[in-house]
């Protein structure tokens, strides 16, 4: 029940009445389109943003300022300062 | 892939490998509590590239593993009844109980159906109107928030027909139970990602303030895993225990509070029994008095048994990190995935499930099948 994998947002539907109509993401999950239920998150994703999806509902945005941040922390820490492996 | 695969880079996780071994001048003892994490551990063979003063331990982190036997009983009951259609998520259809399973249910002629989610549940008490559609609702704190919506649904639409039997749980009390356990050698906890996603860091600052315990929240990724790992032995060499948020890309500090807020509109805490770990005061949760009528097991005027262990499993001792699978007389000889005997084998983030799967227990060389 845990995807532990990020989803890339496709398109988003729905929305005008939050519990009638609530609002959801077509993503794509390494190859395979869902439905995802955008309840949870606190700002609508734009098509190309990345999820973290838990039990059919994205549970957060993926920050990608962070996961640069992530990354160049981890090569810092590993010794090898310098470029970060480009995730831009 | 993007997010995932810059965090699977070999050399970058050699390179914390390392550094991890220079660190690690005295043993710990770490508790990884997220079955994900155990999994993921194996899957990348990383139990190879951490020096051998580091000691491993798995906690409570599966939600399927935790649920008491008597419940599962108790939904194989309700499951039972002529017209109910039994939705779950795949791994509880297979545990054991006390008595029963849903699977043995299904094999009697009840309709138990997989689903991923939720609203998937809801989705066929809307397509089947005459029949009672039940979903049985495990999970922590990741997991409520979307159940709370389906339920909110439900209530919204009038749909008379959908009920949940609740076995949510929460995360931070089984801990501190953990922690006070005479004896407990546990000096740090790689602390679960997609729980913190909601509860954000602050849930688990107890643990280094009255505790000691050196904590880091981490992703799923080996390069995660290892940095986390890398951040707690730095804790306790330093002295210096706190909550290092390893997992930026995901985790806010302050959480989800959207989240939290629909999880708290459906459900209150309660008093609740762990498998393994025994009655936690305030850990579980119940449905409030707005929603109660969602709740299966009053519509159903059923009463969950206090289900006993089966005879010989470790499932308890295993849950609570004081024994491993090894250390069990049935694992791999009677209980094996194929015909599971405690709920750690059944679920695919078991710890038994995942030491058999890869074979660590004797080294045995196993084909897995990703």
């Amino acid at each position: 029940m845990c995807l532990a994998i990020p989803v890339k947002v496709i398109e988003t539907r729905g929305g005008t009445d939050a519990l009638l109509d609530p609002p959801v993401a077509i993503v794509d999950a390494e190859g395979i389109r869902q439905e995802v239920r955008l309840d949870l998150v606190d700002r609508m994703p734009e098509p190309g943003d990345w999820l973290i999806v838990h039990a059919g509902f994205a549970i957060n945005c993926l920050d990608p300022e962070e996961a640069r941040k992530n990354l160049e922390l981890m090569n810092e820490m590993a010794g090898q300062v310098g470029k970060a492996a480009d995730i831009s | 892939m993007k997010y995932v695969d810059e965090f699977r880079n070999p050399r970058l996780v050699r390179a914390i490998a390392c550094r991890l071994e220079n660190a690690a001048l005295n043993p710990v003892a770490i508790m990884e509590v997220c079955g994900t994490h155990t999994m993921s551990i194996f899957r990348h063979g990383l139990r190879e590239l951490i020096p051998r003063q580091i000691s491993l331990v798995s906690g409570p982190g599966c939600p399927v593993c935790v649920t008491p036997a008597g419940l599962i009983d108790a939904c194989a009951e309700i499951a039972a009844v002529p017209g109910v259609i039994i939705a779950s998520f795949g791994d509880m259809i297979r545990v054991p109980g006390a008595g029963t399973s849903l699977e043995n249910a299904r094999a009697a002629g009840a309709d138990v159906r997989m689903v991923l989610s939720a609203v998937s549940a809801l989705d066929i008490a809307r397509q089947n109107p005459d029949r009672q559609v039940v979903f049985i609702s495990v999970g922590f704190e990741t997991t409520t928030p979307g159940t709370a919506a389906a339920v909110m649904q439900a209530h919204a639409e009038n749909i008379s027909n959908f009920s949940i039997v609740p076995c949510n749980r929460t995360m931070p009390a089984p801990l501190r139970l953990l922690m006070e356990e005479p004896g407990s050698a546990i000096q740090g906890l790689l602390c679960p990602g997609h729980v913190s996603v909601i509860t954000g860091s602050s849930a688990f600052e107890f643990l280094p303030s009255e505790y000691g315990i050196a904590c880091a929240i981490a992703g799923f990724e080996p390069a995660d895993i290892m940095q986390g790992i890398l951040s707690i032995v730095e804790q306790v060499e330093n002295g210096n225990p706190h909550v290092e948020n390893c997992y930026g890309r995901a985790v806010n500090p302050g959480g989800n509070p959207r989240a939290r807020a629909l999880a708290e509109e459906v459900f209150r805490p309660c008093d609740a029994w762990w498998r393994g770990l025994g009655l936690i005061k305030e850990s579980g949760l119940a449905l409030r008095r707005r929603y109660r009528s969602f709740d299966a097991l009053q519509r159903f005027g059923i009463e969950p048994a206090p289900g006993n262990e089966p005879p010989g499993c470790l499932c308890g001792k295993i849950l609570r990190g004081a024994a491993t699978p090894v250390e069990c007389p049935l694992f791999e000889k009677k209980c094996v995935p194929s015909s599971p005997v405690g709920p750690c084998m059944v679920s695919a983030e078991g710890t038994c499930a995942a030491w058999y799967r890869y074979g660590i227990g004797h080294n045995r060389i196993h084909q897995t099948d990703d």
